[in-house]
């Protein structure tokens, strides 16, 4: 979705929810605030011209150089990122969400970061948020029924975070 | 009388204690098409409430994408839709190729519309014959497999493998045609068409097979859309989408000057491009039936695009061209790209931090999301209708948890 105009009818509609922009890449994105992230979908969805109906994806991003070599060259500090997909049937047109959170919640290891969940706003996002608390780690206030999805109920540890480690042992089968 | 009896029969049922009972279908049920395990809470026949158990077959294969380079993640791709391979090949190929900004030839465009409609055409074939036997008929399955394996024939000569093809790849194909390979295709087309009507005979207008699916799981449009359903689901709900028109440029450039209506009912009625049997009268729009009619329509309208990919492929006198580097550099950033896959619409999203390693890679799963939505479908249904429910989504579980 391309357009100024739309961004600054957002902007009025839910105040400092839009903390970034870039609109002139590949796929256009807007970085959404945390705390104003239910508010803007809610928005997109109801209440904008283009109606967003559509969630098509969630992604997290763990974003952490695990090499130490690299990890002084890279331009940011670790982060998760939270990339949200939408598409309008109507517009048949796309725009992308960034959330940016931090990778554990007050930065204490183990305490997994919060972020509202979009469920009540499309269904669908019921098994994608699922999908990434169980792989990625961050917890979805709200969700109705936040469990792993894809790996079994009791495993250990979110694959897909950079400093990931498979344990060495599940129920008596070897790991590694 | 007839209206009495039936009056009757309730009352009789309703006199029946019966208690609420855990039903478990799956891993291993034969009707969950590989390894689903739905776990249904039911009272006598009537099922209250219904839960798919996922991740069965979940192999990290995003995991993996983040230590491969992007072509060489095209294989894990293949074993996503294990049945419609080459459309997963191209869904990751042009997903990178955007962030790349690369075009492919103009032969290698059509080469590539001709090789992932036929591979639609084998996926909606095991889609029938499989819904066939949710539904406990086998011949259709059988009358399925025999032009499917022509297909894999075809597949094979054209890159060695029947199922994991891994042929489109990043900037092109791995090879070009084998000689006399598009006569051999156009025979084959010659000789599938006719196959249909019998396909319509043993289950379209089946009156058995219509008494099992119209009027069952109906699926609204506003549903199918707030779950993020796509594909032959949402189109069977009557809802005007298909990306190979709709979608982004990169995708939708391959079918530039091609004819064809995408398989939707508009204003009641479905494309008259080709002769099809009539909707029946107790069918719903958004029913199993419609969604099973849709891919129906699909397949002769995948033909039709074959066809006219081959007159447009041997015109093409340029060379092909060849793929780019197996560890091409990718430039920093993000693409997202969604392609319209026999199951659905199937995204990819590439993050690269400026090396030829992918940062992050993810797969967003058709059948994910269109199975998401099978409790809402069968609630309240009778515990025979749950297969023919999930069978008329069309899941495959190697997609749904890859």
């Amino acid at each position: 979705m391309r357009g100024t105009d739309f961004v600054s009818e957002l902007e009025a509609a839910v105040e400092g929810a839009v903390i970034g922009r870039e609109l002139e890449t590949l796929d256009p994105w807007l970085a959404i605030s945390p705390e104003k992230l239910l508010e803007t979908c809610r928005w997109l969805k109801e209440s904008c011209e283009v109606r967003f109906d559509g969630l098509q994806c969630i992604t997290a991003i763990d974003w952490l150089e695990t090499d130490p070599k690299k990890a002084s060259k890279v331009e940011w500090e670790p982060h998760t990122e939270l990339v949200y997909h939408l598409w309008s049937t109507k517009a048949r047109a796309s725009l992308v969400l960034k959330v940016k959170l931090p990778r554990w919640k007050d930065d204490q290891p183990g305490q997994l970061p919060e972020v509202s969940s979009v469920e009540g706003v499309w269904r669908g996002a019921d098994w994608h948020e699922r999908e990434v608390f169980d792989l990625s780690g961050i917890r979805f206030l709200g969700h109705p029924d936040l469990r792993r999805i894809l790996c079994p109920e009791d495993w250990d540890g979110y694959p897909l975070r950079k400093d990931y480690e498979m344990p060495l042992e599940y129920h008596g089968m070897r790991g590694r | 009388m007839s209206q009495i009896l039936d009056e009757d029969q309730r009352i009789i049922e309703f006199d029946v204690r019966t208690d609420e009972m855990l039903v478990n279908m799956g891993p291993q049920h034969p009707s969950t098409h590989g390894v689903l395990r739905l776990v249904l809470r039911t009272d006598g026949e009537i099922v209250s409430e219904m839960e798919p158990h996922i991740g069965y077959l979940h192999r990290c294969a995003e995991k993996i994408g983040e230590n491969l380079t992007a072509r060489q993640w095209i294989p894990y791709t293949d074993r996503m839709d294990y049945l419609a391979a080459m459309n997963m090949n191209l869904g990751w190929a042009l997903t990178v190729e955007k962030l790349l900004r690369y075009q492919v030839s103009e032969k290698a465009r059509h080469l590539r519309v001709l090789i992932t409609e036929l591979n639609r055409i084998a996926s909606h074939l095991v889609g029938m014959g499989a819904y066939g036997l949710d539904l406990g008929t086998f011949s259709p399955f059988l009358y399925a497999f025999r032009e499917r394996e022509k297909l894999l024939d075809l597949f094979e000569e054209v890159c060695g493998a029947r199922l994991t093809y891994s042929y489109i790849t990043v900037g092109g194909m791995t090879a070009d045609l084998p000689p006399g390979w598009l006569q051999r295709c156009e025979a084959f087309l010659d000789q599938f068409e006719p196959v249909i009507r019998e396909y319509h005979t043993l289950l379209t207008t089946n009156a058995i097979f219509v008494k099992r699916t119209a009027n069952i799981g109906v699926l609204s449009p506003e549903m199918a859309i707030d779950y993020g359903c796509t594909g032959p689901v949402l189109r069977g709900s009557g809802v005007d989408i298909d990306l190979r028109r709709d979608g982004e440029s990169i995708y939708t450039a391959m079918y530039d000057g091609y004819a064809f209506e995408v398989a939707v009912m508009k204003d009641g009625h479905y494309p008259r491009d080709h002769e099809y049997p009539a909707v029946p009268r107790d069918a719903v729009l958004g029913d199993c039936w419609h969604r099973f009619f849709v891919r129906m329509l699909e397949v002769v309208q995948s033909m039709d695009l074959v066809r006219q990919s081959i007159d447009r492929y041997s015109q093409c006198k340029g060379p092909l061209g060849e793929p780019l580097k197996l560890a091409e550099k990718l430039p920093a950033g993000d693409a997202y790209l969604e392609t319209e896959c026999p199951k659905g619409q199937m995204g990819f999203y590439l993050v690269s931090d400026g090396t030829s390693i992918p940062w992050r890679v993810r797969a967003r799963s058709s059948a994910f999301s269109n199975l998401a939505v099978s409790p809402e479908l069968c609630r309240g249904c009778l515990i025979a209708d749950v297969p023919a429910v999930v069978g008329s989504l069309d899941v495959v579980m190697g997609e749904i948890d890859r």
